[in-house]
This record gives structure tokens, sequence and C-alpha cells, in this order.
């Protein structure tokens, strides 16, 4: 019984607290071996070699692994599956662009987001958007999993397992990497932030939509959206939270003129804290609510951007 | 060049989910159903490739039960050319797993021999996001995931990816097979005449078993849960009670 755990490495630095989190996901299935893969990933094999629970990294380096291009990291991970019954990653992008090719190169089922670990065969994971949880039983040999990071806490350091070197499979030349864009804004990444304040329909206008970004700026949060307000042209595409959107979880999230449809409720119900400020108390976002302000936004909101912070 | 797109026939985004009694999965039986809102995205996609005059023919496929032909027809309305239908289950609950779906995709892309294949990113059924890069692996092909930017230029296509923090643009060699995510477009809607003028567009009829493939379930569905609900919270009178409560509970 063995996990090869796919580390998250990015521009050759491991990220600790998403592998930290799926090596403890990982732990009980077997002894994990963490493999770091990239242009550089020395340093990267170096610190995962300190998480608690991990008994031996594997590092390849190489030109075709930079990236983390799905074509060529699938080869590298399938030409080391041999030994492993479990293959194993955080559900990052770059995990989930990698894992379902792995798994279909080993000719078995993917485990998408799994937050829990019944047994060896048998794991949960959210469908709809959360809206129901499935316990599912693999009869495949080998699992290929990603495992969602904020159900798991992140495993300890401390560890010093041996690091070994093993070459990259052969390069499919499939794809190369132009160029990575660090999302401009000086706001935190939607799905991340700790803080987000969304607005719905009820905010009218594009130009009203300011409202609901000077709120988000007081309070270092990013800004979300509801499907509604996206389709009526007040907000991107890319700040819709919901079901078609961003699925989120912050500690804070603070809806404004937002009924609460139930595509949207789908992608912010596990936030922490949730307000809702509506002129319609009837309005279905009360019911998730922990704090309802039945009001006027464009009095409501101003207000609370002043007396916050 | 020929243009595949898979689409898949989902709860409605805007109904709410029931889990069945007996936890085998969510009550489908006369709930309303749609294209997988990623899938349109997808088929507009493909539609603008033809229009721009980078495609010639936009073929939707599906892969599950019959009825799997409405959403077939809907791809049709919007501006696909033709289609072909699957029959992988007969039980409306049955969902066909994305391993099974890829080798069926691989067969159809053998024969129908596109250029490329759009796809949703997910499915917002089972969210596993899985079928895009099977097919990919299955036909030894690149692969370019949750795309917000296409241009296909000759013999590859410049991609750029929603990733975790940003934005990643990666070259892939053509054929190749892209799975779509929101920002790449605003699907159309289809138009009363063009959803007439779909009735009579071809519409193939195929079995799994036409293809060879076994779509016997790999994953054995033990359980279907509700998650638990939310407790119920209050409602305040002011802002400043607002302010006041975020406050105390350590939100702000």
């Amino acid at each position: 019984m063995a996990v090869l755990l796919l580390a998250e490495v990015n521009n050759g630095e491991l990220a600790m607290d998403a592998t930290a989190k799926a090596v403890t996901a990982a732990k009980s299935l077997g002894d994990v071996t963490v493999l770091a893969a990239g242009g550089s990933a020395a340093a990267a094999g170096e610190a995962a070699a300190q998480i608690d629970g991990v008994a031996r990294v594997l590092v390849a380096e190489d030109d075709s692994l930079g990236h983390r291009l799905a074509e060529s990291t699938a080869a590298l991970i399938v030409s080391l599956a041999g030994d492993y019954e479990h293959i194993v990653a955080p559900a990052t992008t770059d995990a989930k662009n990698v894992m379902p090719r792995v798994a279909a190169l080993l000719d078995v089922m993917v485990i998408s987001d799994a937050t829990a670990v019944v047994d060896g065969n048998t794991f949960e994971r959210p469908i709809y958007a959360g809206n129901a949880n499935q316990t599912v039983r693999s009869s495949d040999a080998k699992k290929v999993i990603t495992f969602r990071t904020s159900t798991f806490d992140a495993a300890g350091t401390g560890g010093s397992a041996s690091v070994e070197t093993v070459s990259a499979a052969a390069n499919p030349g499939l794809s190369s990497w132009v160029e990575d864009k660090v999302a401009a804004s000086d706001r935190p990444e939607l799905t991340s932030a700790g803080v987000v304040v969304s607005g719905g329909r009820g905010v009218g206008s594009e130009e009203d939509f300011k409202l609901i970004e000077t709120l988000a700026d007081k309070l270092g949060a990013a800004v979300g959206a509801s499907r509604a307000a996206v389709d009526s042209g007040y907000a991107p595409n890319d700040w819709q939270v919901g079901q078609t959107g961003k699925v989120v979880a912050p500690d804070l999230y603070i809806a404004v003129g937002i009924s609460g449809a139930i595509q949207h409720l789908a992608g912010m119900k596990d936030s922490k804290v949730i307000v809702a400020i509506n002129k319609d108390e009837e309005a279905p976002i009360f019911q998730v609510a922990d704090f309802g302000l039945v009001a006027d936004l464009f009095a409501a909101v101003p207000e609370l951007t002043e007396k916050l912070g | 060049m020929k243009v595949l797109v898979p689409v898949k026939r989902v709860i409605d985004y805007n109904v709410k989910v029931r889990v069945k009694a007996d936890g085998s999965g969510v009550d489908l039986a006369n709930v309303k159903m749609s294209m997988n809102p990623f899938d349109e995205i997808a088929v507009e996609e493909a539609i603008r490739l033809k229009e721009a005059g980078k495609a010639d023919e936009v073929v939707a496929v599906s892969i599950g039960v019959k009825q799997a032909q409405e959403t077939l027809r809907t791809a049709l309305a919007m501006g696909a050319d033709r289609a072909i239908l699957v029959v992988a289950a007969d039980d409306v609950h049955t969902d066909i797993e994305p391993l099974a779906v890829a080798k069926i995709l691989a067969k159809i892309v053998e024969e129908e021999e596109p250029g490329i294949v759009l796809a949703g990113k997910q499915a917002i059924d089972n969210d596993m996001n899985a079928t895009g890069q099977m097919l990919s692996a299955l036909l030894g092909w690149s692969q370019g995931t949750f795309a917000s930017e296409l241009d296909i230029d000759g013999d590859k296509a410049v991609v750029t990816r929603e990733v975790d923090g940003g934005l990643q643009t990666i070259n892939v060699t053509m054929p190749t097979i892209i799975t779509v995510d929101l920002r790449l477009n605003e699907p159309r809607y289809a138009s009363l005449p063009n959803i007439m003028k779909a009735k009579k567009k071809p519409l193939d009829e195929k079995t799994a078993a036409d293809y060879g493939v076994d779509v016997t379930p790999r994953l054995e569905i033990v359980s279907t849960t509700e998650p638990e609900a939310r407790a119920a919270g209050i409602v305040v009178g002011s802002v400043d009670e607002l302010v006041e409560k975020l406050k105390e509970a350590g939100a702000v």
C-alpha cells in the first residue's frame, strides 16, 4: 500500500499549504511518496521532505515539466505509477488539468475533489456544487484522486524524508508554455479571498456596482456577482459566484441586492458568516444569512462602508 | 476543419437539487433538464469558429439517455450543423462516467476526424471535471483546459487558461481538445425560427455497443446525502446593529 502524491509546485517553489493538506488526506492510505516536478523542483522537494507523514520524496527536473503542462507531467506520473495503489494531489487547477489525464492513461476513473477518506477504496465528494454529498467506492486497482484542500488540516513540518531524483518521461511535445499572468487586480482572488462582497440584480446598473466595489475595497475583499447581475451586464462573467461560476467559502460573505437563486446559494452557502442586504424581506437569501438587513441597498451600503473599519 | 462538441443533459441550474430517499442519487424524474451551462459556452465557441471561417462544420454529440436528443436539438438551434446521440442508458438517473464517455468520444473522433474538440470544463451534476482531459489522453492529443481565450493559428492554437491566481497562456498542437471556462464567451439564445429549423437538421442515433465500449461504472455509489442545513440567522434592524453583530462575531 503506497501513495504517490503530486506536490503543488509553482515556479520551483512548493505550495506548502495545499501540499501539506493533501498529505493529511493521503496519510491514512499508506506510505506517502511526494513527487516534486518542474523545470526546477529540488528546493520544492527539500521543503516537501519536511512535511510530517512523508516517507520519501522524488524530484523530477526537466524543462518539459516546467509550468506543469499536462501532457509531460501526466507521462511522468504514469512512468512511476507501477509502485503505487493511490495517486493523489491537492485539487488545484494544475492537478485538475493533469490527474484525469493520468487516470485515463491508466484506464481508471478519477475521483475529483474528495472531501473524506472512508477506506482505501471509498471516498466522499460533493456533487451538484455541494448541494449533495456522495460516497463512492472504486473497483479500480489504482485510485487517482484529487483532494479538496479546504476540508483537510495541513500536516505539520519537522520530518526528514529521503530525497531521490527521477528522470522525466519522454516529452510528448504537444504543448508549450507562453506566459503566466498573475491577476492584476489589487483585490484578492475570488475563490481564496477571506471576505467577498457580491452584488445582484438589485444593484440595478454597472455604474451602481461601484457601491459594491467601494465596500469590498474598504474590507480588502474580493468582488462577486450573481448570475442575474452578470446576465444583465452589471458585472463581468468572471465575478460570477454560483454553480455556473465560482464556488467560494470565505470567512465573511456579504450579499447585496441578491435574491438568492438556488444556483447562487450553491456557490456561497459554505461561507462562515453570511450577511444579506435586500429590500425584499421574502428573498430566499435571508434563509441562509446569519445576519439579514431588510433595507434599500443604496442607503445601507454607503452607510455600512462608512461605519466599517 | 470540423469541430466536435460534446454536450451533456443535466438538471437545470435553477432547479433545487433533492436527494432521493434511498440515497442512490439525486431525483431527476419530472425535473427540468437543460444543456450543461459550460457546454453551451463550447457550442457558442464552435459556432463562432464557423462564423469566422475557421471551421466549416459543427457536430454536436451527446452520450446518455434517449432524452438527450432534446439537448442536441438545443445545440442545433444555436447553430450546430448536425448531431450524434449515443444512447448508453435507459434510466434517466444513470450517469455515464467520464472515462466511458471519453472512450465513446474517442471512437467518434476516429470516425469524424475533427480538427478540434470543444467541451465544457465540467458538468454541473457530477462536477468531475475530467472528460476533456481523459479524451485527450486516450487520443494522445494536446489539451487546453479551462480556456478563457482561444485563437486557432494554423497547426497550433493559443489558449489562455483560467488557473489558480491568474491566467496561463500556452500553445497547443492541433488537433486538440479544449475545455471551456466561463469567460470565453456568452452563449446566444436560440431564436424561434432557428428552433424550428433545428428540427429538420440531421440527428444520428447510435448506442454504446455500436462503438464497442463497456460503460459499466468503475465507481459504485454507496450513498448520497443532503449537506447539513445552515442554522437560522437573525434579522437586524439597522446598519449600526449589523456592524455591532459583525464585530461580536469577529467577522470584521
